[in-house]
């Protein structure tokens, strides 16, 4: 009996890898693209020790060092490889904005389908809470909440999930309010289902696709957020390598014709619009439309 | 125009039309041809997926998204062949010549526009009229085909008029350029029997007194036998048989066919058990009201449900049937009275049912796409109640699962792993059954679980309970509208009206005079199998016998 079972699971654990391929070999070319960019940058990002050529924070060279065979782009203000801690910083932005988005999501959607289910005087304190939240600028509510508590990675990443967890939790509600009204959540009540069945099981599978979508925008938008932060020197603090502080690090570099600072920025806004494709392919899928033959 | 009337209006040859899915072509329709005169009804029946609705719009030279005509097909109305046509040739004729007459009025329907100005909207377009014209002429049909209200009816929102209505108001809609052919996709299927009749009627006078052609799009026949001039049947895309109405009715050819015409012979075959025990289910003198609403939609309902028993609630929609079924499952409690189940008292509010009682009553619902989650295999749907009731885990419950799989007829082995999409309708009505048996209840409540079926697939699915209710000594209540269903299934019937029961009984005292006046507008309200039917009771209407419609 468990061996058959087992076949069961193996045999549709690769009807399903095989599935994925054809689905991304059918894709259209904008999220094959969307899918190689980010491929690049989980590989720099999970083996950056060994693609760079020097250390994170180790100066190597003089200041502002111009591009040649030994520094490929040159050294920053402090003489450290700028290629160097343009691969590592890979790894610590997006690492963090990966992680803040993840601390977002569980946050935002496990309030959002509780106040769905629930709903009542629950959905109605959580949801003006949020509405409150929302009122004000996201990057403003974050600096001031920033230089209230102190500027370090832990205060930015629990400041920018709490903040993303109110769009989080908007999106939940309104898709587990399309599944709560079903037959089959009537029935598993009527079963005298609890509610950590009712979520888990019943609701979360079913807006998955959508959640799933919104989590690639909103990573964008906690990635761009935390560049632009850092930008502004409240974000990721040195030494640490991050592309948003590199940017302002190398900035005065542009009024001599030295192109060095738009680098970290094309890195920023290349995964951005790599993910924007890939989501778009997603959605598209997952909307179930058509295309006109 | 340019065509006598003697030559074919629409001539469709060798129709094949195919779908893309699953990164391959599949054949939808294989070669299909039809003729239509003027002023002739076509009708065209087969269960869904037969190919029915791809052939209706394909009469417009149209293609649903995804699919495609295949080469060789053709398509020719009134001498333009319509495979070929440019859009722009095929955008004049839609909705001035040829128009369509959708299933589901209220979803066809702009709910932001008022029904006149949806009216006038393809006048205007196609340069027939000005708007004060199209006003006008609206207005004339709809006295012509006796709406209320003729002169203001149209200046209301889809939303502010009856689902009959909204559907009369569309069949005006599709003649308000005069076309000479108008399609009916199914237009009565989502209506009541005493609404449905009466569209019925308002079809036909149009068709006759425009001299318009049509092609009738059902799955039911006695439906199609009254409006048709000639039937075609479908199945799996290919023609099984074509023949003029009466000769189709009184000697059909084909295995297909007849078994078409004989699913109505169905008779329950368990004896119920008998009226001196106790029963299962005691509903005492209920009333309820829906937290929004300011009226109770239940009045004092009160009846009894015996182990072995069915008893089939009837009435049309908003009569309070779906309510009473609410009440009983603790969804809404009651203002006032009570409901007993096995003995005791249940709490009004099903949070504070225990296991035991919830596991007593189970429920099925009408539609099986929505009543079960899509995204459980049928393992974990069946299986849920094993465990979570019972207890049962491992070998026990896979044991349990072969059974039960095994008594809604659908093999273990096949089916356990696969997802509700994986399922035909009939299917998934089927495994709804089995999770509501999984819980070994009593008592069943099944809410329409037929009306979004085929009939044959239908007929299957009564088999299956009337089956299971001999093994298991279950006891029924059955709601629905199809006092077809009630004849095959029932022991006891009751019908309700606005909340209120007007009758209840033994089925043969029901069903056999002398009724209640609504029950006997019911009852004459389900087509017969008899080209003459209709004729015959709007004759008898007209004359001022029997009653109008509960809902105008």
């Amino acid at each position: 009996m468990n061996v058959q079972v087992q076949q069961v699971q193996k045999t549709s654990f690769r009807t399903h890898l095989t599935r994925a391929l054809l689905e991304v070999y059918d894709a259209p070319l904008s999220a094959k693209f969307g899918l190689l960019v980010i491929a690049i940058y989980v590989f720099v990002a999970l083996f950056a020790p060994w693609v760079a050529p020097f250390g994170e924070s180790e100066i190597v060279g003089r200041k502002f060092q111009p591009w040649d065979d030994q520094f490929l782009l040159g050294t920053d203000h402090l003489g450290r490889d700028m290629l160097t801690r343009i691969l590592y910083g890979a790894r610590n932005t997006v690492g963090i904005a990966l992680l803040t988005t993840f601390l977002a999501f569980i946050l935002g959607g496990v309030l959002g389908i509780l106040a769905a289910v629930l709903g009542g005087w629950l959905d109605q304190l959580l949801s003006r809470i949020v509405d409150v939240f929302m009122a004000i600028p996201a990057l403003i509510f974050a600096m001031m909440l920033l230089s209230i508590f102190g500027t370090s990675v832990i205060n930015l990443i629990i400041i920018m999930s709490v903040i993303d967890a109110t769009r989080i939790f908007r999106i939940a509600r309104a898709v587990s309010l399309n599944v709560v009204v079903m037959d089959y959540i009537e029935a598993a009540k009527l079963r005298g289902e609890k509610l950590t069945w009712l979520t888990i099981s019943e609701i979360l599978p079913n807006i998955s696709a959508p959640l799933a979508a919104e989590f690639g925008l909103r990573f964008c938008f906690v990635f761009l957020t935390i560049s632009a932060l850092s930008f502004l020197g409240i974000g990721i603090q040195p030494p640490i390598a991050d592309w948003g502080s590199m940017v302002r690090q190398t900035a005065v570099l542009i009024t001599f014709d030295d192109y060095t600072p738009l680098i970290p920025a094309a890195a920023i806004a290349l995964l951005t619009v790599a993910v924007n494709f890939v989501i778009d392919w997603f959605l598209h899928k997952t909307s179930g439309l058509k295309d006109e033959v | 125009m340019k065509s006598n009337s003697a030559e074919h209006l629409l001539e469709m040859k060798n129709v094949k039309i195919e779908g893309f899915s699953d990164r391959r072509w599949h054949d939808i329709v294989n070669g299909i041809d039809l003729k239509l005169k003027r002023g002739e009804i076509l009708g065209i029946i087969g269960e869904s997926g037969a190919g029915k609705s791809t052939i209706g719009i394909a009469a417009m030279g149209y293609c649903k998204a995804g699919c495609r005509f295949k080469p060789g097909s053709s398509v020719v109305f009134d001498g333009l062949e319509l495979t070929s046509a440019s859009e722009e040739e095929k955008r004049r004729l839609r909705g001035a010549r040829i128009a369509y007459v959708a299933q589901s009025a209220a979803a066809a329907f702009n709910p932001a526009h008022k029904i006149i100005d949806q009216f006038s909207e393809s006048v205007v377009q196609h340069g027939v009229g000005s708007r004060e014209e199209a006003y006008a002429d609206a207005k004339d049909l709809y006295s012509k085909i006796k709406m209320p209200e003729p002169d203001t009816i149209g200046f209301r929102y889809p939303h502010q008029v009856s689902g009959g209505q909204l559907q009369r108001a569309m069949t005006a809609m599709a003649l308000s350029c005069r076309p000479d052919l108008i399609i009916f996709d199914e237009p009565t299927t989502a209506l009541d029997v005493t609404t449905q009749i009466e569209v019925l009627a308002t079809i036909r006078d149009i068709v006759e007194l425009f001299n318009t052609a049509a092609i009738y799009i059902s799955h039911d026949l006695a439906v199609v036998a009254q409006m048709a001039d000639n039937i075609i049947v479908l199945r799996y895309g290919d023609l099984v048989e074509e023949a003029e109405t009466r000769t189709m009715l009184d000697y059909p050819k084909e295995d297909y066919t007849k078994s078409l015409w004989a699913v109505r012979t169905f008779e329950k075959t368990t004896v119920a058990g008998s009226r001196d025990s106790e029963p299962i289910v005691k509903v005492s003198h209920v009333t309820a009201q829906y937290p929004k609403t300011k009226e109770p939609v239940l009045f004092d309902v009160d009846f009894e449900v015996y182990p072995r028993e069915t008893v089939a609630i009837v009435g049309e929609s908003g009569s309070g049937k779906s309510t009473a079924a609410r009440v009983i499952t603790g969804l809404l409690p009651p203002l006032e009275g009570s409901i007993m189940l096995d003995g005791e008292i249940l709490p009004s509010d099903y949070h504070n049912r225990t296991k035991e009682q919830l596991k007593s009553a189970q429920m099925i619902y009408q539609m099986a796409d929505t009543a079960i989650n899509p995204r459980h295999k049928i393992r974990k749907i069946v299986g849920r109640p094993l465990s979570f009731y019972l207890g049962m885990e491992g070998d026990e419950k896979q044991r349990r699962l072969n059974e039960l799989m095994d008594m809604i007829e659908m093999d273990p082995k096949l089916y356990l792993d696969r997802y509700p999409a994986e399922l035909s309708g009939g299917q998934k009505q089927r495994i709804c059954i089995a999770r509501a048996l999984a819980a070994d209840p009593k008592f069943i409540i099944c809410d329409e679980i037929t009306s979004a079926l085929d009939q044959l697939v239908a007929e299957g699915i009564l088999r299956l309970l009337d089956r299971l209710q001999q093994e298991l000594n279950l006891a029924y209540m059955f709601i629905t509208h199809d006092l077809a269903t009630v004849r095959a299934i029932a022991d006891r019937v009751i019908v309700m009206l606005q909340g209120r029961i007007v009758e209840q009984g033994e089925k043969n005292m029901v069903l056999q005079p002398p009724h209640h006046e609504y029950t006997e507008l019911l009852l004459s309200s389900v087509p017969e199998m008899n080209p003459d039917w209709m004729d015959r009771i709007m004759a008898e209407r007209t004359s001022g016998k029997g009653m109008q419609s509960a809902g105008n």
